[in-house]
């Protein structure tokens, strides 16, 4: 377990340290979300108090698609040089080297969302510190999902020649429950709402499905890795 | 023997279809409040009901190739994803006339209708993977995993689109109106998932026969190259 | 008990076979040249040893346990086609990388002797994008074997190396033979390779068509065996 653990740590700190230097992936993800919020302002009248009800579906559309580009690249670093092949064949399990790659992603991805709240912040004028502490939970709930589901995904593709093609297409279908959940949460707590017997089926939901799908994977992630 | 069993349940699928028929259209009274219209959901419903028995069969043989690493598994996954994709359209198709005759919209986002339409797309991205990856076996192993995803993923849409709904409650296509069917109204509806059943057993057991020559195709050629 | 234990081996494309009952043992301490045409399964064997690939049928064994083991894993080297370092880390982050995963003892340490080794002790903290193809050749090596495993497996490795990595591939072979590590090397230099070589195993069309101790005809003339039990 320990050793797991000390692995997983190895892999994610490699990723870490990997993307921070070059930090394509996350000057790509910033930039793409940048423009997404940018478009959004052409499509509703940005000053409107509306805004607020769809606050939730704006911002997680913007972190799943910008979100895509950093989960993409998570497995497919590994194949210049063939270091997948390294991996593979060192001690680490499929498993292990699934959730160090995970852990970075969703280190990254939190990331950039935080940097798009508060740009989203000042372009739509919602101050979205009012309900913070629930707020951050379905952050990290959610953001775990499109990690856990991108970073598996990703391991699949990894050697397929669409490979940028067949992510979203993969992905998002998977994706409906939890982005969901996080969508309707996220525009009831920016509009002031708090957490409680009526909207917590949708946390409920979320955290439901990271613990299957992370298990799922956890399992199955070396039958994608090893042929 | 295997062409025996094809004619067989070919036939006993005709008859069924037949006999539904007439029941259907001449025996059956008009429903109270909708009209001839509602003898849609003799083939609506048991063209769900075909879906997912074939969706779980596909499930199951995903599971059985991963464990015994059998190709003729695969070949059942494929087969009957694909007849289940056929009979969800189906149901995705009458659900639509359906609402088109009742509210005169073709679309409505009543929540079996959107789920089943996740459905869909989930795993129509399974074939899509499928037509991405070239060599066989690794074809069948990634295809396996993406089956159990969805299958998982599909139970967990479809409660979180039903609670969706009873929050932002929209039209619904309903089989009871206030309080229960006729008796002798939901006889039809089973006989006819009865012959959707025979009928779907019949296209997967002929796309397999199709599935299986074009291995032992792929096989001939790769010896032809290995020449 | 022998190093490397391979039974009834198939590998399986779809339904055609790429390796077919596959059986041969190596035994500890020797070094095995594995000889054949392209396309032969070379490559296919190899990455099974490996652990990077399920044989569809029959057991691989390495020191007697299943190549998937985790501990089995960390006394295999593997030197394939591609470098398997990463461009962006330095060479030492990647050799202490390397090192963590295969719990050596003192990560850093092996690191830098292993620098020093194959002469790259001067740009260990540049990145590698920066690095000569030889450089990273080196670094290759490196990578490979600085876990000190018992079981080396190489995939063509003298294949496009420059005359300085060359030496440094010798002298670790050399030094692996001396210490009674076993080696498998696939390859299409016959000289080099059956100049290290103490056994020879050929095969044809994803069979085994001869194993057997290296014989001195066979390094007089290396095309012998190709001859003998190749194609016909």
């Amino acid at each position: 377990m320990a050793l797991l653990l000390r692995r997983t740590f190895l892999i994610a700190a490699k990723d870490l340290r990997a993307e921070l230097r070059t930090k394509e992936a996350i000057n790509a993800s910033l930039s793409f979300s940048l423009v997404i919020l940018l478009l959004f302002s052409f499509a509703f009248d940005p000053t409107s108090e509306e805004i607020l009800n769809f606050s939730g579906g704006l911002l997680w559309i913007v972190f799943a698609f910008a979100g895509a580009l950093i989960l993409n690249r998570s497995f497919a670093r590994e194949l210049p040089n063939d270091c997948l092949d390294a991996l593979i064949a060192s001690p680490i399990s499929s498993s292990a080297l699934y959730l160090g790659k995970a852990l970075a992603n969703v280190l990254l991805l939190l990331g950039v969302e935080i940097v798009c709240l508060c740009v989203f912040g000042i372009f739509y004028n919602i101050n979205w510190t009012v309900q913070l502490g629930p707020l951050v939970l379905v952050l990290v709930l959610g953001t775990w999902a499109l990690t856990i589901i991108g970073t598996m995904f990703s391991a699949l593709t990894v050697n397929l020649r669409l490979r940028e093609l067949m992510l979203p297409t993969l992905v998002y279908p998977m994706l409906i429950p939890p982005l969901m959940s996080a969508m309707t949460l996220t525009s009831q707590l920016l509009s002031g709402a708090p957490l409680g017997p009526e909207n917590f089926i949708w946390i409920r939901v979320l955290v439901a499905f990271d613990i299957i799908f992370t298990l799922l994977a956890f399992f199955l992630v070396d039958f994608v890795l090893v042929g | 023997m295997r062409e025996k069993v094809v004619y067989v349940l070919c036939a006993v699928a005709a008859v069924l279809l037949a006999y539904n028929l007439y029941k259907i259209f001449l025996v059956e009274p008009d429903e109270a409040s909708q009209g001839a219209i509602f003898r849609i959901i003799y083939f609506h419903v048991p063209a769900a009901f075909t879906a997912f028995t074939a969706f779980f069969a596909a499930m199951i043989a995903s599971v059985m190739y991963l464990a015994r690493k059998d190709l003729r598994y695969d070949s059942v996954a494929a087969s009957a994803t694909e007849v289940g994709l056929a009979f969800a359209a189906i149901n995705l198709v009458t659900g639509s006339i359906w609402g088109r005759i009742i509210w005169g919209i073709w679309w409505t986002w009543d929540a079996r209708l959107t789920s089943m339409l996740v459905c869909w797309i989930l795993y129509f991205a399974y074939l899509m993977l499928r037509r991405a990856i070239e060599e066989p076996t690794q074809r069948a192993r990634l295809s396996a995993v993406l089956s159990i995803f969805a299958s998982v993923d599909i139970v967990i849409v479809w409660k979180s689109i039903e609670w969706f709904r009873t929050q932002h409650p929209g039209p619904v296509l309903e089989i009871r109106n206030g309080g229960g069917m006729a008796p002798g109204m939901e006889a039809p509806l089973w006989w006819n998932y009865l012959a959707m059943a025979c009928l779907a057993t019949v296209l997967v057991l002929i796309r397999m026969r199709q599935e299986n020559l074009r291995g032992e195709i792929d096989t001939l050629r790769r010896y032809a190259h290995a020449m | 008990m022998n190093a490397i234990e391979i039974e009834g081996v198939w590998k399986y494309y779809g339904d055609f076979p790429a390796l077919r009952e596959v059986s041969f043992s190596v035994a500890a301490g020797a070094c095995l040249a594995l000889l054949g045409r392209n396309g032969a399964g070379k490559t296919t064997l190899l990455r099974i040893l490996a652990g990077l690939s399920k044989p569809g049928r029959g057991r691989v064994a390495i020191h007697g346990r299943d190549v998937r083991d985790s501990e089995t894993r960390a006394r295999i080297g593997v030197l394939g086609h591609g470098i398997a370092v990463y461009d962006e880390l330095s060479a030492l982050e990647n050799l202490t990388l390397f090192a963590q995963l295969y719990d050596v003892a003192n990560p850093r340490q092996a690191a830098h002797e292993w620098l020093e080794r194959t002469g790259l002790e001067r740009v260990g903290n540049a990145r590698v994008r920066e690095f000569s193809r030889g450089m990273r050749q080196r670094l290759a090596l490196a990578r490979a074997f600085l876990h000190e495993p018992s079981v080396l497996l190489l995939d063509e490795p003298f294949t496009s190396l420059d005359d300085r990595a060359i030496a440094v591939l010798q002298s670790v072979l050399l030094q692996a033979r001396d210490q009674g590590r076993t080696i498998v090397m696939s390859t299409h230099q016959l000289r080099e390779a059956l100049a290290l070589a103490t056994d020879v195993a050929m095969i044809q069309r994803g069979k085994i068509a001869h194993t057997g101790p290296r014989t001195q005809e066979m390094l007089d003339d290396p095309g012998w065996l190709y001859r003998t039990y190749g194609e016909g």
